[in-house]
């Protein structure tokens, strides 16, 4: 919206200031008008030399990296040079990711645990980008990232007791379910507090490159974290020490119920923030398995090759709620998501697969029935060791460990008040 | 198995070497000691690399271990603290300064819920072996947003260590321990004391830290423990419970007034050594607190209660605090809100007194 243009010369003649307070474009009962997103066709954007001077990006980031077409073909510049069964593996780690992530919302309400987070919509993002990394590499995720585990070889059991905080929960009950810790599996452990990660991996790659390592970080953000003051805290140093890292924006068009303009997306992208900080920056398409694991890959080069930072705002919709705890139908149209433009990042790479004779419907059907096996067998396992509701919760006695390396008077002292 | 043997020998003469220093240059010395020993220490901050620190405790560091190991920053405490998470969630252990206590409130969500807790969240998985250093108090004319004492604010996070040296003897030692810890310690240096003892009287001329024996310090590797109180001098009237830049003032009020004064230091102020405390209040029977922070929630409100939960029926005297006013630190009127030794030795007499 333009502002009215004063009449000439006269002040007392200039209309009353307003606030402009951004409105998402569809509220519940109206279909949204996603033409905010600008997309390009598949194909269409230019795939730059990873050592591209970060200015020369800017066009990237108005423009949408996108490989697969609506015919399920890979086409253009970004096509990564994927066999067939790396990207079966893939297909089966975003179905793993969200038969996962249905069993467990349903064991919430069973109240088998206290809450949980699903990542629906949005599988693809952190499974292609796992894919495109290597050992030991460090991931500092938010808590819609479970995919990057699903490709790891973590097990679903740990991951189950963290959610039921039983007896065997690795973060011996401290930890909100879905906050993981899997240092193993190059997972930081997530903090509950937003976008205080960010300027972490930025700290750690910082450290690998101070001792010579070849390890590169991953730093995560939504859309509505971009907002505080780590987020452009870790732009600054990133740019500031050409750190070895990946910049990762997930917007998602949603932070509970603000629409990603409140984030402040309007008329803008995120992807074109990192510009600005001399960070070489992409907008992608985050439902697109091959997109997201060739922009993966080229930031990861780069990164490797001590070329520096790359920020990357993966365009994607938050499916679910944000929580078990939220109620989407309240804040926009509640058939949002079968409207959105970008669709569903499973169908998308199974239509691909297909197309190329790599998959088909039955392989697809038989690999969904494995992992509901796989998952149901892992709870049945997990759910031994207790659940919320169940008891065998981890000891109070723990609850003053950890809190200091070794216990100190003070806590060893309320430690015997409170009897154990 | 014979070099080892040998660098040991070496280190211990090297630690009997001593030699006068500033706090300033103990505090140089135990940074240069621990970059020298573990390389996977680091410094950086506002100005510490090239320029050597506003206060200069970081000159010729960089020029001796390199840009990467010593290094400036953008004027970020959040970007600052964060980033050293991050580093020490690799493996490194970086010491980093805060230029001014009085700023580290924008690292605040870094450290509470970042660093405190991190080893905790994680089960152990990650830590942050992190010391913060950052000069504090006031007695420079500072104003407002130089002289802070925000020690209090640290000792209410479960999860970090808190410590302030008196001297450039404990100040190097207790600066080894703490980068040496896995625990994220915040390091407070009293500023007033970075060139010599304060007693308190400002109008008096700066005694160097060169005709004071605690500014005698061994030139090597040497520790202070933490959680360890020491006696600064002993007394048999009364407890004096203080840290920082309030020991020597502490002192000054014991000799003006003539009161034989058991002064402990702190050191550490969180955890705390509570058994020095509480052996010396059960043997004084009187109890005066003194800090240069405001009054209010001030940590001396922590050491009377645990002093009379302690040491109650050995009590003859009501627990007195002498702190700063609950004011901000004003800047002409800075000898009002100090509390000086006047204003102790007044504190002495009430509890003798009583």
């Amino acid at each position: 919206m333009k502002p009215k243009q004063a009449k000439s010369g006269s002040v007392n003649q200039t209309p009353p200031l307003h606030l402009h307070v951004p409105e998402p474009t569809g509220r519940p009962g109206q279909a949204t008008d996603f033409s905010y997103l600008h997309l390009s066709p598949a194909g269409a954007v230019k795939r730059p030399p990873i050592d591209v001077l970060p200015t020369d990006t800017s066009d990237l980031t108005f423009a949408l990296i996108r490989v697969l077409d609506e015919k399920g073909n890979a086409v253009g510049p970004w096509a990564p040079d994927l066999d067939q069964q790396t990207m079966r593996f893939g297909l089966r780690a975003m179905m793993k990711t969200r038969t996962f992530d249905s069993r467990m919302v349903i064991a919430q309400r069973q109240k088998k645990m206290s809450f949980y987070m699903q990542s629906l919509g949005e599988e693809a993002i952190g499974c292609a980008h796992a894919m495109a990394l290597e050992d030991g590499d460090m991931c500092f995720p938010t808590y819609r990232q479970q995919s990057l585990l699903m490709v790891r070889d973590v097990s679903l059991v740990d991951m189950i007791c963290q959610l039921l905080s039983n007896a065997r929960d690795p973060l011996k009950g401290r930890q909100l379910p879905v906050m993981y810790s899997v240092r193993e599996a190059g997972f930081f452990s997530i903090s509950g507090n937003l976008a205080t990660q960010f300027i972490q991996a930025v700290g750690w790659g910082m450290a690998s490159a101070i001792k010579g390592d070849t390890k590169i970080a991953s730093a995560w953000i939504g859309d509505g974290a971009t907002a505080e003051a780590d987020f452009d805290t870790g732009l600054t140093f990133a740019h500031v020490y050409r750190a070895p890292v990946i910049l990762n924006v997930v917007n998602n068009q949603w932070a509970i119920s603000t629409f990603q303009t409140i984030a402040g997306g309007e008329d803008t992208t995120f992807a074109a923030r990192g510009v600005g900080c001399g960070i070489a920056s992409l907008r992608v398409d985050g439902n697109d398995f091959l997109a997201v694991y060739a922009a993966s890959k080229w930031a990861a080069d780069r990164a490797r090759n001590n070329l520096g930072p790359t920020l990357i705002e993966w365009v994607t919709y938050r499916a679910g709620p944000h929580s078990t705890s939220d109620d989407p139908t309240k804040y926009r149209p509640a058939d949002d998501w079968a409207c959105f433009p970008l669709a569903d990042p499973i169908t998308r790479l199974k239509d691909h697969l297909i197309k190329i004779g790599a998959w088909s419907e039955k392989e697809h059907e038989e690999t969904q029935k494995e992992l509901e096996a796989e998952i149901i067998a892992a709870q049945k396992e997990a759910e031994l060791y207790g659940t919320l509701s169940s008891g065998y919760a981890p000891s109070p006695a723990e609850m003053f460990d950890d809190v200091y390396k070794d216990l100190p008077e003070h806590l060893r002292l309320q430690r015997q008040q409170l009897g154990i | 198995m014979m070099e080892k043997i040998m660098e040991k020998e070496e280190e211990q003469t090297s630690a009997k070497k001593t030699k006068p220093m500033t706090m300033i240059q103990a505090l140089r010395s135990a940074m240069d000691v621990m970059l020298e020993r573990d390389s996977n220490v680091v410094v950086f901050g506002q100005d510490v690399g090239y320029f050597g620190g506003v206060f200069r405790c970081t000159e010729g560091l960089q020029q001796k271990y390199g840009t990467s190991r010593v290094f400036d920053t953008p004027i970020s405490e959040g970007g600052i603290v964060g980033a050293a998470i991050g580093m020490g969630a690799y493996g490194l252990r970086p010491v980093v300064e805060i230029q001014f206590a009085d700023y580290f409130y924008p690292a605040c969500d870094q450290i509470v819920s970042e660093a405190a807790r991190l080893r905790y969240r994680s089960a152990g998985q990650f830590i942050s072996p992190l010391t913060i250093r950052m000069p504090c108090g006031g007695g420079i004319y500072g104003g407002q947003t130089h002289s802070q004492s925000p020690e209090a604010m640290f000792t209410h996070m479960c999860g970090v260590r808190t410590v302030m040296p008196s001297n450039p003897y404990d100040a190097k030692g207790l600066l080894i321990s703490c980068i040496e810890n896995d625990d994220p310690v915040i390091f407070l240096e009293p500023k007033r004391l970075y060139n010599g003892p304060f007693d308190g009287h400002h109008d008096k001329p700066v005694v160097p830290w060169s005709k004071h024996p605690m500014g005698e310090v061994p030139e090597g590797y040497y520790t202070v423990p933490l959680d360890s109180a020491s006696i600064f001098c002993a007394g048999s009237d009364l407890t004096v419970l203080t840290y920082g830049t309030m020991v020597f003032v502490s002192e000054a009020a014991a000799k003006e007034s003539g009161v034989d004064a058991e002064i402990i230091d702190l050191r550490s102020i969180w955890p705390l050594d509570l058994a020095t405390i509480v052996a010396s209040v059960k043997k004084t029977g009187r109890c005066v607190i003194v800090h240069e922070a405001t009054r209010t929630s001030g940590f001396g409100a922590e050491l009377t209660a645990l002093v009379q939960e302690h040491c109650f029926y050995n009590l003859e005297a009501p627990i007195e605090r002498v702190t700063g006013w609950d004011t901000p630190y004003p800047h002409a009127q800075e000898w009002a809100y100090f509390p000086g030794p006047g204003r102790i030795a007044a504190a002495f007499k009430r509890t003798m007194e009583a």
